[in-house]
């Protein structure tokens, strides 16, 4: 318990505390600090930490999502992160969609973190997790555009003098109908930009979409092919020195003492300093030389108190949790479930598990932070820039008008960058050179040892028939980490973790479990190694997919019933959850011959607001080697705003995802990861991409994420076409050890 | 002091003996088009040309690179042009993050000098750089479109 305490008091912690609370809905930000006075927002302006182009350059900012240049260049704000998934992109043309402007001349800049809090939060949050970057922004980045349309029209209408409602707008260009006279949207703008804006404000039936709905092509493309994006990790300042860091490799242990005399003399060194209770870093004139030095630093670490703990030791407080009665609670229930198992005339049982898996995000960690007796600024790639402007506030000891982060693009992020150690750490190595930048980089390996992992759970499934082969009971016992307990355990609800059952709730818009059983019971024997846990792409829906979309198979096949069929009766009431697994299951042919050798297998899963089902073909050689040819894979996600990056989303998740069952484990042994680069954390290469075919299929009336959902499907799909090919039932992850032979 | 050619300008560089070529084409010469990936040749991020060579620059000492041609990806078409790979990478929308595209881009253009039209099983040999995000589909499409356009 000591540890939880500890971490309670970091002010790591503290921001987690923001990050959650911006996630739950409502910002705890504006309680930390008092922001918005004007005079706060006058010294704002006056320094070099505004971002957007507003005072720069000529042009007016109509409303804060719109800035429109004198040559109709339209610059479109963007506050969520971009960090592949193409979210900027789709919000970009959903403002363009309202703003009816010509897309050509669209382009995009970040406001800071530090801006909004100054403006009173025009953005409102930036948060970027979730598959939340456009559905939880959509309504009101829509009303950004349509507002600014509003305002041009008016204006070009009180400069011809005519009725509004005579004029129209389209492709920037305003039009009085009567006399057919013509403006351009950056004529009108300094005069639509004093206009009050309206209070009423009207948005497009999606059937009249022009610009939103379609496959454009993303808008950032062509700098990430020829090397001028800067990343994070690319950020030069004037005089800006680099950093290397090492960690106690145990987490929870301190820094008991350390020598840097061989480090200091080392080429480039400028200072070795202590970071925090727990890490040492060395600052010089290149990265490369910073890391040298920080390997030639003798550290004497205390450990703490997880210094002997192993995989197996874990795996052993999660078996014990399967059959508990203490730490339990209930996620989901109906009818009496024991009862019915008790009396089932068939009964089926199964124990799975899931491991630690790392974000590993191309671009490791870093941050840039420059520190002076009464500012601090940092440049980072972060999934919310209020949350890493609180953790730079916080370990900067400036209050948060006197801080901003700069965000750049990132290098991925999957989860990992929502949260801001290596920003808190870059912070308080800048403390310690004041004035001078300084940029802090992660080794891979210091990355993949000081992760933030995805929980690992252990799952005792266990059904019931009747005498008729009718599924009477389901008992879904899950043990095992909790997020929320680590991250935020504010938002437990009388110890309960609700956001360890996503995709199990009986009911609400983020993810419906879709089967019907008449006797239910859902529920999470809560056990919490050391081992950091985190949001990591798809989260709990991933085990929770896994271990019920593998069961369906298994009890499906127990009572000699296709799984596709024994899916639909169950399924009934749930008729999204269905179409999504009708569509798979027709367009890859199930029930029809598949090649020679290629076996089919099917999982369906409801989260972050959308629903998604997968078909998955595969061979095993007689050694065992798998082969996975072809996965068919639905979406529906209500309103389909890009449908290009929609697909890329849905076959990038296949990488994801099968990665994950492929290979990804992070084991434990003295406290520590073991894992430490990709050669013994593998991951997928394009030879074992399958081939995906994406079916997008918006039913509309509802806003699903994208960016997460398919991870859901891809690994169960997998296992039980491997199941249907071999015999074999593959119960824990990963396979990559695991003997494939027929059974 | 070290003397690299690289992307046709030559550079002299104070650089110890270990220093990787990634770090120097980064940090000394300043060109950050090439990324840092994992540091032991495993992603490919790192990915430039070595008197036309693909090299993992990551594992590669800046010192062995001294008489011979460097090219990253910010020469690897002459200014204000683009190379039939950039070109198909921006016509199929290929990259997500696009973090590791550089390394992949040269890696590609290496491989269409050796193998103007390769199959699927040449692109899977060849083209072991890592990509997170998952656009593998995307960049197998490409280097075919590509391969038909150069």
């Amino acid at each position: 318990m000591t540890n939880i305490v500890s971490r309670i008091t970091s002010p790591e912690r503290r921001s987690f505390l923001v990050s959650t609370s911006a996630a739950a809905g409502g910002l705890a930000l504006g309680m930390v600090l008092p922001f918005g006075n004007e005079a706060q927002a006058a010294e704002r302006a006056n320094y070099s930490s505004d971002t957007t182009l507003l005072g720069k350059t000529p042009g007016n900012e109509v409303t804060a999502w719109v800035f429109i240049k004198p040559d109709d260049t339209v610059v479109i704000r963007i506050a969520r992160s971009e960090m592949g998934q193409g979210t900027m992109t789709g919000l970009a043309q959903l403002v363009a969609e309202e703003l009816d402007c010509d897309w050509a001349k669209v382009t995009t800049e970040f406001p800071t973190p530090g801006q909004n809090l100054a403006r009173n939060r025009p953005w409102k949050d930036f948060f970027t997790a979730g598959s939340r970057g456009i559905r939880a922004s959509n309504e009101f980045v829509r009303q950004g555009g349509a507002t600014a349309r509003m305002m041009l029209v008016q204006a070009a209408a009180e400069k011809w003098k005519v009725p509004v409602a005579e004029c129209s707008a389209a492709s920037s260009v305003i039009t009085h109908g009567p006399s057919g006279r013509k403006i351009s949207y950056g004529k009108v703008a300094a005069a639509a930009a004093k206009i009050e804006p309206p209070k009423e404000v009207k948005l497009k039936d999606s059937k009249d979409w022009k610009i939103a709905g379609k496959p454009l092509k993303r808008l950032d493309t062509a700098p990430k092919t020829n090397g001028t994006l800067t990343y994070s990790i690319d950020v030069k300042l004037p005089g800006m020195l680099c950093a290397a860091i090492r960690d106690c490799p145990v987490f929870g242990g301190t820094v008991k003492s350390f020598d840097a005399a061989k480090a200091e003399k080392m080429r480039g060194v400028k200072k070795v300093v202590q970071v925090g209770k727990s890490a040492v870093a060395v600052v010089a004139d290149h990265w490369w030389e910073a890391k040298v030095a920080c390997d030639a630093v003798t550290i004497d670490w205390d450990l703490g108190p997880n210094a002997n703990v192993s995989s197996a030791s874990i795996a052993a407080i999660l078996k014990e949790g399967l059959d508990a009665s203490t730490n339990t609670y209930v996620g989901n229930e109906n009818g009496d479930a024991k009862a019915a198992i008790a009396k089932g005339v068939k009964k089926v049982e199964a124990v799975y598990a899931f491991p630690y898996q790392h974000h590993a995000t191309m671009e490791p960690m870093n941050a840039t932070a420059l520190w002076t007796a009464d500012r601090c600024e940092v440049w980072t790639a972060t999934q919310d820039g209020e949350v890493a402007l609180a953790a730079t506030s916080e370990s900067s000891g400036h209050p948060l008008p006197k801080c901003d982060v700069h965000k750049l693009p990132l290098g991925g992020g999957f989860g990992r960058r929502t949260t801001h150690d290596f920003v808190i750490q870059a912070v308080g190595i800048a403390k310690q050179m004041p004035g001078v930048p300084v940029k802090l980089i992660w080794s891979r390996e210091e990355d993949m040892t000081h992760g933030r992992y995805h929980p690992t759970t252990q799952c005792k499934m266990t059904g019931s028939f009747d005498e008729n082969n009718n599924l009477t009971g389901l008992h879904m016992r899950i043990s095992g980490q909790s997020i929320i307990a680590f991250v935020a355990p504010h938002n437990l609800v009388n110890g309960k973790d609700p956001f360890t059952f996503q995709g199990l709730n009986a009911a609400g818009a983020e993810g419906v479990f879709g089967y019907t059983v008449p006797n239910l019971l859902i529920d999470h024997a809560m056990r919490n190694p050391h081992i950091p846990p985190h949001f990591w792409r798809g989260v709990n829906n991933n085990q929770n997919s896994l271990y019920l979309e593998s069961f369906m198979d298994e009890l499906a096949l127990s009572v000699n019933q296709d799984p596709l069929e024994f899916r639909r009766k169950l399924l009934k009431d749930h008729p999204k959850h269905l179409a999504v697994l009708n569509a798979v299951a027709e367009r890859a042919g199930w029930g029809k011959p598949a090649p020679e050798g290629v076996f089919r297998g099917l999982s369906q899963h409801m989260g972050y607001g959308s629903y998604v089902a997968a078909c998955a073909e595969v061979s095993v050689s007689k050694e065992g080697a798998l082969k996975i040819h072809r996965i068919v894979a639905a979406t529906d996600c209500g309103y389909a705003v890009n449908p290009a990056q929609i697909e890329r989303q849905i076959a990038g998740s296949f990488a994801y995802g099968l990665s994950a069952m492929l290979f990804g484990e992070c084991t434990v042994k003295d406290g520590a990861i073991e894992q430490k680069n990709f050669d013994t954390y593998r991951v997928m290469r394009i030879n074992e991409m399958p081939k995906v075919e994406a079916i997008v299929m918006p039913s509309g009336g509802f806003w699903g994420g994208v960016g997460e959902p398919t991870i859901f499907v891809a690994a169960p799909a997998v296992l039980n076409a491997i199941a249907a090919a071999t015999g074999k039932r593959i119960r824990q992850l990963p396979i990559k050890d695991q003997d494939l032979r027929k059974a | 002091m070290t003397r690299l050619n690289v992307n046709g300008t030559s550079h002299d560089i104070d650089v110890a003996d270990d220093t990787p070529l990634l770090w120097a084409i980064r940090e000394w010469i300043g060109l950050t088009g090439t990324k840092y990936g994992c540091g032991v040749a495993q992603c490919g991020a790192c990915t430039v040309h070595i008197d036309g060579q693909p090299v993992r620059s990551c594992l590669y000492p800046a010192v062995a690179a001294v008489g011979k041609k460097v090219v990253t990806i910010e020469g690897l078409a002459p200014k204000g042009k683009m190379h039939p790979v950039q070109k198909a990478w921006v016509e199929g929308d290929v990259p997500q993050c696009g973090y590791c595209q550089s390394g992949m881009i040269m890696a590609v253009a290496a491989l269409l000098k050796t193998k103007p039209k390769p199959t699927d099983a040449d692109i899977d040999s060849a083209i072991t750089n890592i990509c997170r995000c998952g656009t593998y589909q995307q960049i197998r499409a490409a280097v075919h479109a590509a391969a038909g356009n150069a």
